[in-house]
């Protein structure tokens, strides 16, 4: 009599944690209380939808708190590296831009640029290196060093929460054509293109994980797979080893012209650097 | 990061007397299991913090071990009861006997 009873305890103790499930652990798509921006004219998408809203409430959880966040001990790091002088000309970035709350507001938005001098575009990191070059007379940080991710996190991050948007007129056009190309293009072994996972199947699931638009607007990221802050490009490669393709180097031209066109594609969408994914 | 460790804590500044407070502590860390090799075959050796102790008043209120388990950067929380004004010390301790600290000053009203 009382084994039985302990039994019926016991089932019902199960009922109870299983209504006390958090939203989160069936990871669905949509999930409730989603946000969207509405496309551009030409874009494929029906609205566009941050790889935020295809996270589990934990993860999003974890963005959304700006100590939990493991993404800020990058911005922190940027920051201390803003205000480091640094080069032959032993300059800080402080000192020709000031305080980069103020003179970087809204740039991480409008990055890749065009650059006359070099005859194409660059993205933030191209850019800061750039700077290091030129003006701080310093060796550039390599690509995917902690230096060069806690910068651009940096940067990026007084953007947040504004509206991506990049100015694909004039030489950017031929760019812009040539990341449409690469998007659709079938690679490696499994000969997939980018739209054959984030844009005719997001929302659905790959394995145990949900497929999302693949918007760029939280890069650099905090990936918990990377267990730190990765760089776009890094991305791209690991993207092109899924579907078993040859990587290209970071910075490279493909990669770049792929930025250029999914900057397009999720324009309007609000950069959330340092964001987190799994 | 790689290079170096930098603790992170937040506490609230001020509690009511007896009060349950939240306290958080993050750390940069590589925690190098041990367990991974390089592009030559050889085993990275093992760098984690492998303690955590947080001291109010000089008394011990919370620890813990790590171990290699655990990931990267480690977010660690706990709950704390606050009966008097004080100071909360943390202390992370490094395979390599590296000793990180960090400090916190609750203030009690009421």
């Amino acid at each position: 009599m009382a084994k039985r009873v302990l039994a019926v305890l016991a089932v019902a103790a199960v009922a109870a944690a299983g209504a006390s499930v958090p939203a989160g652990a069936e990871e669905q798509w949509p999930a409730p209380g989603y946000q969207s921006v509405q496309p551009q004219p030409g874009n494929p998408l029906p609205e566009l939808v941050s790889g935020y809203w295809f996270r589990t409430v934990e993860v999003r959880a974890l963005q959304d708190d700006d100590f939990e966040n493991p993404g800020f001990l990058w911005v922190e790091r940027g920051a201390e590296l803003w205000n480091t002088k640094a080069g032959e000309a032993g300059k800080s970035c402080a000192d020709c831009h000031g305080a980069a709350e103020e003179s970087m507001k809204g740039v991480g938005a409008s990055y890749p640029k065009w650059n006359a001098e070099l005859g194409k575009p660059v993205n933030l990191e191209m850019r800061i290196n750039l700077c290091r070059e030129r003006n701080q007379k310093a060796e550039p940080w390599k690509w995917e060093s902690d230096e060069l991710l806690a910068m651009t996190t940096y940067v990026k991050y007084q953007s947040r929460g504004m509206p991506m948007k990049i100015d694909i007129s004039g030489p950017m056009q031929e760019w812009w054509e040539r990341g449409k190309e690469a998007y659709y293009k079938r690679r490696g072994q499994l000969g997939m293109s980018c739209a054959h996972c984030h844009e005719t199947y997001w929302g659905h699931k790959l394995r145990a994980d949900t497929l999302s638009q693949g918007h760029i607007n939280g890069f650099p990221t905090y990936r918990l797979k990377w267990q730190k802050i990765g760089s776009l490009h890094r991305r791209f490669r690991g993207c092109e080893e899924d579907i078993r393709a040859n990587s290209s180097p970071y910075g490279d031209d493909e990669y770049l012209a792929l930025e250029v066109y999914l900057s397009w594609r999720g324009e309007g969408l609000p950069i959330e650097t340092p964001s987190v994914r799994q | 990061m790689a290079t170096e460790s930098r603790p992170r804590v937040r506490v609230p500044k001020t509690a009511a007397r007896g009060e349950i407070v939240e306290v958080k502590a993050l750390i940069s860390h590589e925690m190098e299991s041990g367990q991974r090799k390089d592009s030559q075959g050889n085993i990275i050796p093992r760098k984690i913090i492998n303690r955590f102790e947080a001291r109010y008043n000089g008394e011990l209120v919370f620890a813990m071990d790590l171990h290699p388990a655990i990931s990267a950067n480690p977010y660690i929380a706990f709950k704390l009861k606050v009966d008097e004004p004080g100071e909360l010390e943390f202390k992370w301790v490094d395979d390599d006997g590296s000793v990180y600290t960090d400090k916190a000053k609750i203030d009690v009203k009421g």
